[in-house]
């Protein structure tokens, strides 16, 4: 596995239903490479708290994953209304997550911390009024 | 313990049940998603009253055993289907949070 292994994903918005499908995807073909089941639950977790992010607070973006031979890497792209204050965004229990989100049981503000806490580098690009990039590799070595 | 094993009791009934033989070695309780998806631990079982569709990638993604609804909730058929489909067993039982969380601690 010398070349970087690349996936593609667009997340959907507009569908809550749906959401979470590319962290689902990306878990099966990390599975099938045979990594370790430490690794991909990682992996799983940080991005799907960042999948969700882009659902429910920027109308959706792109995820793109690469397993190299040292890393795991998930890159968060979105065209959402960006993050004001990340330190703020940060803190456990913090979120501007609307009632009826909190009704399906997300806006605990613990998606970014999460992320934070499974990846072994997580590093937020956020303009307001123009988007949000995130980046998190999880070490496989 | 299996998945199988809580169902020879009479306290729980089958939802989707696509792969009975998997361990429950411990147990995790909460609604809120993204605590779930941070502290439960591969091979849980999780007991919780949220029934929306969200639930099957969290489990999935967690890797619990199983997903045991509490005071009797149910998902619709469509949950069910996907459930199946994701691999992802799912148990429901009439006893509250609480009982479901002794009854389990005695057979763990
Ligand atoms: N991709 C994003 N675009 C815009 N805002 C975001 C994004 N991700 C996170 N945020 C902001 O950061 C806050 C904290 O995020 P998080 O810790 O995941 O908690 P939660 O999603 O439960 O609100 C969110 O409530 C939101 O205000
Ligand atoms: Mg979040």
């Amino acid at each position: 596995m010398s070349e970087a292994l690349k996936f593609h994903y667009v997340v959907d918005g507009q569908d809550f239903t749906s959401a979470g499908h590319a962290s689902v995807m990306v878990k099966k073909n990390l599975r099938q490479l045979g990594l370790p089941p430490e690794k991909i639950r990682q992996v799983s977790i940080a991005m799907y708290e960042g999948e969700i992010n882009m659902v429910i607070h920027a109308g959706g973006g792109v995820a793109d994953v690469s397993v190299t031979e040292d890393y795991v890497e998930i890159v968060l792209t979105d065209k959402g209304p960006g993050i004001k204050d990340i330190e703020q965004a940060m803190q456990e229990g913090f979120s501007t997550a609307t009632d009826n989100i909190r009704s399906l049981g997300f806006g605990a503000g613990m998606g970014l911390p999460n992320m934070k806490r499974y990846s072994d580098f997580m590093e937020i690009n956020s303009v307001v009024g123009e988007g949000t990039t995130i980046t998190m590799r999880v070490n496989i070595n | 313990m299996t998945v199988r094993d809580l169902l020879t009791s009479e306290k729980f009934s089958a939802i989707s049940l696509p792969d009975e033989s998997r361990e429950i070695r411990n147990v995790y309780i909460g609604d809120l998603l993204s605590w779930v998806m941070g502290r439960a631990k591969a091979d849980d079982a999780w007991i919780t009253i949220m029934s929306n569709v969200n639930i099957l990638a969290v489990a999935s993604l967690a890797d619990t055993s199983c997903i045991i609804l509490a005071e009797g909730v149910t998902v619709d058929e469509t949950i069910k289907a996907t459930a199946m489909d994701k691999e992802i067993n799912i148990l429901t039982t009439n006893m509250n949070i609480y009982e479901t969380a002794i009854y389990l601690n005695g057979l763990l």
